[in-house]
């Protein structure tokens, strides 16, 4: 197949296919980036619906506590743990909980994975929230608490369809970074994207192949999922504002 | 209360914002039917005294009575009396990720039970009364502030309000579209709904009010039908006001 592809191809074309055909087909080494891709994916997706609802409970706390005073204690609670996450960083968190907190205890570690990013992504997430909720304007509220919706259905019907609208940009953000966190998960001996092509690497000696491959697969993810960020938010302004 | 049949009664109110007094030792009593409007320089605390009415501001003293219960008091549910009590902001503060139909069956639906085709065809019927029935399906920002205070007007008016309050309803419209909206507050006048209106339009004040109310720092200074406040004006303060604003 090789002597085939490289008859009459300029040398680079030919030492291109060379190296990928002895990178990724070679021993099926590709299934390396295969099944990298499906445990990176994995823990991105459920870390993103954690951090999703940790986000959520943590940001509207801190905004009930902003807007009333109430939950005086959750909101303190909340801020030990936004400052304690979003000031150390995720690797560290990683091992703590892998070695640290499950030391004794056999776990999965694509589930400590998903744990501990889907900790971290909920601290980013609630302000995030935060920050929407912040900007619906006050009047919105009133409107809501003048036509006798209690504080929690004012929330659900008026200010949280316009503050998830409004910060949806920043959240897909939130989630490509995410993704790309996922890819420090080897730390805890897991074998994700990142880890995959390092595995590849470290069997043909390949430096820039398998790093290109990885790198690629990345990005293609992310411009799918931007992709239907952006759509989602054009379904949302659809008339409104 | 000793006049058991107001429908709102403000006793002895007083709202403290840091070390400024807004609301100083209110008395005031509003009947069923009523058309009370409040004038007064900006600062004096009217529109305050309004948003006590149903509570966006709570008093720091005092009780304000609604159909004899309480709403000062903590065990009473607050909620329900606000379903009863229609508000107009200036900024109308319609919901913008609405259509205007859903502005104005989401609280009926919501909160009173009613049916959504029963909600509709209330809310159409309504938008037709004011002149809008066409633009039910378009977004509030494709409206112009008059249409948006008419639909704002209509939002509170589909929770069938026992009293409706308005705040400085056309301070935030251009000239030409106050008439509109002073026209359908002049129309529910006529059917006897109870109102009670913070403005500036002096004219209307005049024309349609059954009493007007003059505050100044926090104070009702003087309290007539428009024809006495707007002809015999008694204390000084409000000559003063009346002599800058007519």
């Amino acid at each position: 197949m090789v002597t085939l592809l490289a008859s009459g191809m300029p040398k680079f074309i030919n030492n291109f296919c060379k190296s990928f055909q002895q990178n990724f087909i070679a021993k099926d080494r590709y299934q390396y980036l295969l099944d990298g891709v499906i445990i990176t994916l994995k823990i991105t997706f459920f870390a993103v619906l954690l951090g999703i609802i940790i986000g959520f409970i943590v940001g509207m706390i801190r905004s009930t506590y902003d807007n009333t005073g109430k939950l005086k204690i959750g909101n303190w609670f909340c801020k030990v743990y936004l400052t304690v996450i979003r000031g150390t960083p995720v690797v560290v968190q990683l091992l703590i909980i892998y070695y640290g907190i499950f030391a004794s205890v056999k776990v999965d570690p694509v589930l400590v994975a998903i744990l501990a990013f889907g900790i971290n992504s909920g601290a980013y997430v609630a302000e995030i929230i935060r920050s929407g909720i912040m900007s619906v304007d006050q009047g919105q509220f009133e409107a809501g608490r003048s036509l006798g919706f209690n504080y929690i259905q004012t929330m659900r019907y008026i200010i949280m369809p316009q503050a998830v609208k409004n910060v949806l940009p920043a959240l897909g953000n939130e989630f490509i970074v995410l993704l790309k966190e996922t890819s420090v998960a080897g730390y805890i001996s897991l074998q994700d994207l990142t880890k995959g092509g390092d595995i590849i690497r470290s069997q043909t000696y390949a430096t820039f192949m398998p790093l290109l491959a990885v790198a690629a697969v990345y990005l293609i993810l992310v411009m799918i999922f931007s992709h239907f960020v952006q759509k989602l938010e054009r379904r949302l302004n659809n008339g409104a504002r | 209360m000793e006049h058991a049949k107001s429908l709102i009664q403000v006793e002895h109110v007083k709202k403290q914002f840091g070390t400024t007094l807004a609301l100083d030792d209110i008395n005031l009593s509003i009947e069923k039917g009523e058309v009370v409007f409040i004038i007064g320089p900006s600062g004096s605390g009217k529109s305050t005294l309004l948003r006590c009415l149903n509570l966006l501001e709570v008093p720091t003293e005092g009780n304000i009575l609604v159909d004899d219960a309480n709403i000062t008091d903590k065990k009473v549910d607050i909620n329900l009396h606000r379903q009863k009590m229609g508000m107009v902001f200036q900024h109308f503060n319609l919901f913008p990720h609405m259509t205007v139909l859903n502005n104005l069956t989401l609280a009926p639906t919501k909160l009173q039970g009613v049916s959504k085709e029963q909600a509709e065809k209330q809310a159409l019927a309504l938008l037709d009364r004011v002149g809008l029935k066409d633009r039910a399906n378009a977004y509030p920002n494709q409206l112009s502030g008059g249409q948006k205070q008419r639909i704002a007007i209509v939002r509170s008016l589909c929770m069938k309000p026992d009293v409706m309050l308005f705040d400085e309803p056309t301070s935030a419209l251009d000239p030409e579209m106050v008439g509109e909206v002073l026209e359908v507050m002049r129309e529910l006048a006529n059917d006897n709904m109870t109102m009670v209106v913070v403005t500036h339009e002096m004219g209307f004040a005049r024309e349609v009010a059954s009493r007007v109310i003059f505050m100044d720092q926090g104070k009702i200074v003087e309290e007539n039908t428009p024809d006495k406040i707007f002809n015999e004006p008694q204390s000084d303060r409000l000559k003063l006001f009346l002599s800058k604003v007519l």
